[in-house]
């Protein structure tokens, strides 16, 4: 669907949009991870290489990019999700608040418990609303109210006063855009530091769409939110820093690996950026 | 030849396949209750088997194969869906003995239950001297039975799709607590349903308890650590007598089998509906 509206939208009116975004400086703000020279490989083939990058606190970080340039398994590198993936192979180092992720005292469940995530296809479990987002706090053993913590998720995820009636009911009733907002409020519920969101609005109707994008402005306020997507004008209307991936073909022809292209404010990747791919994509001679 | 009547004659086919499965089984039924139904009755439930018809009953095989049963139920369920959980949620499939160790169960579903039977009175009746008692029985079946509750019970699993698995990773759970929270729960009625239909085959089978020696006339209530008969055992033991009524007797038999076997069957499909999900 994307592609489809590339073809349509005038390529000033999404820096229009990114102009919106205000023009803050990010590189003076605390960084919450820091990325060197990262490169992901499953069993040898590579997915993605050479990526170095910061993403800072209280912003909303997008990565765009056309199909197989890496960006969701690079995304699923900060809160280690790869590492069930058999033979997936992490290189380079994921710092996080100075940390390194990779470091072999660090438990991944742990990592994960800080850094939720929001998949792209909704995936509530098969339980009730209530006990969806009751899971985390569960599990995790948690202090303080179960019903006041499902309450707050639910609240922050702007599902509250839609199921406010009809806790006990499978989750699985609910519509698509529903389910993602009740996967969002399932990951506020263990009070993340970050949040990360891989193509979350793209099963979505545009209504759907249009409130996640709306809780990622208030909820940046509270958390640091990394956004894989396929949307530009999405990537446009959210994100205040933006990173171009795409895809870089080996002269044979065979092998191709994701590369990052260019990453800086959102306005800037939209409206003047410094990479001629870049500039072919957002405008969309490309992808 | 017309589309439409190429289509009438696949119906035709198809209503012949199942007419040719329904006539079988409702000849049995019919022949089995026609012969067995008089013979129903108190006697048969609480009498033990004598040499004369008018008063023998398959009491003890009745018991003994509902204590069968239960011990199946009891070691092949925990038995089978551990392991079910290890191979499909914990082995690493890229190493060889995980491979071997599939392949093998997968082979083991196709052994002959006789040649389990051999095992079980080469290796319980004599290798560890547990004798031709009750409890050797039930154990040489749950061997039987095993290796289809782990297949049944990994279908199961592999049915809970990956993104429920992700789901609860993200949030910070363990790999113990995805596993016990949110794909077991998840795959409670695949596996009911598969325990009990390989709990319902296993209650028919003669085969290797006749081998490791289940006797074919006893006249007391078996216990876990004695003798024992059972009721398939048991029919054939009244079919080979002389008198005709024995064969009136075994038929009656039939229906008690086919009455437990059924309730089984029920009972799975009543649990796979009740906890029937869908993502």
């Amino acid at each position: 669907m994307a592609d489809e509206q590339l073809t349509t939208i005038e390529p000033m009116s999404l820096a229009d949009i990114a102009q919106e975004q205000s023009d803050k400086s990010f590189t003076n703000r605390e960084a919450v991870f820091e990325v060197k020279d990262l490169a992901v490989d499953y069993s040898g083939a590579i997915a993605i290489r050479e990526v170095s990058l910061d993403v800072y606190k209280n912003s909303v970080t997008a990565f765009i990019g056309p199909s197989g340039c890496g960006k969701s398994t690079f995304i699923r590198c900060f809160n280690r999700m790869n590492d069930l993936v058999p033979g997936a192979h992490i290189h380079g180092d994921v710092l996080y608040h100075g940390k390194d992720l990779y470091a072999a005292d660090v438990d991944p469940v742990e990592v994960r418990r800080r850094i939720g995530m929001v998949f792209q296809k909704p995936n509530p479990f098969p339980k009730s609303i209530y006990d969806n987002v009751a899971f985390g706090p569960r599990v995790l053993r948690l202090r303080g109210s179960l019903d006041e913590r499902v309450e707050k998720g639910l609240r922050q995820a702007a599902l509250w006063d839609e199921v406010k009636n009809r806790l006990k009911e499978s989750a699985l009733g609910l519509s698509g855009g529903q389910q993602q907002r009740l996967c969002i409020a399932r990951c506020l519920a263990v009070e993340p530091d970050v949040i990360l969101m891989d193509e979350p609005a793209s099963a979505l109707d545009p209504i759907s769409t249009t409130r996640i994008e709306d809780l990622m402005h208030d909820l940046k306020r509270e958390y640091t939110i990394v956004i894989v997507t396929h949307n530009m004008q999405q990537a446009a209307r959210v994100a205040d820093m933006t990173a171009f991936f795409s895809v870089d073909v080996a002269p044979d022809g065979n092998k191709r690996t994701g590369i990052l292209v260019e990453y800086d404010r959102t306005s800037k990747i939209f409206t003047t950026p410094a990479d001629k791919r870049t500039e072919d994509y957002v405008t969309g001679r490309f992808g | 030849m017309s589309a439409s009547l190429k289509g009438g004659l696949f119906r035709l086919a198809l209503l012949f396949s199942l007419g040719v499965g329904f006539l079988i089984l409702g000849t049995l039924l019919v022949d089995v209750f026609k012969d067995g139904l008089p013979y129903l009755d108190r006697t048969l439930l609480t009498n033990p088997p004598s040499v004369d018809p008018k008063i023998a009953g398959a009491r003890p095989a009745i018991i003994a194969t509902l204590y069968i049963g239960g011990l199946l139920l009891l070691f092949t369920v925990p038995i089978g869906v551990f392991t079910a959980i290890y191979l499909e949620e914990y082995a690493d499939k890229t190493r060889w003995y995980n491979r071997l160790l599939e392949i093998n169960i997968q082979n083991l579903a196709a052994v002959p239950s006789i040649v389990y039977g051999i095992l079980g009175l080469a290796f319980l009746v004599r290798g560890i001297g547990l004798g031709r008692v009750l409890l050797a029985g039930a154990m040489i079946l749950t061997l039987l039975v095993l290796p289809t509750v782990i297949i049944a019970s990994r279908e199961a699993l592999r049915a809970v799709p990956d993104s429920i698995r992700q789901g609860a990773y993200a949030l910070g759970a363990t790999q113990w607590q995805v596993v016990s929270r949110q794909v077991l729960p998840a795959a409670i009625p695949g596996i009911a349903t598969g325990s009990i239909l390989a709990l319902s085959r296993a209650i028919g089978e003669t085969a290797p308890l006749i081998m490791i020696g289940a006797v074919t006339y006893v006249a007391f209530d078996p216990t876990i650590l004695g003798p024992f008969t059972a009721l398939p055992i048991q029919i054939y033991q009244f079919v080979r007598l002389p008198q005709d009524e024995f064969k009136l007797l075994a038929a009656a038999s039939i229906i008690v089998l086919l009455g437990i076997l059924l309730t089984l069957n029920a009972f799975a499909i009543w649990i796979r509906n009740r906890y029937r999900r869908s993502w």
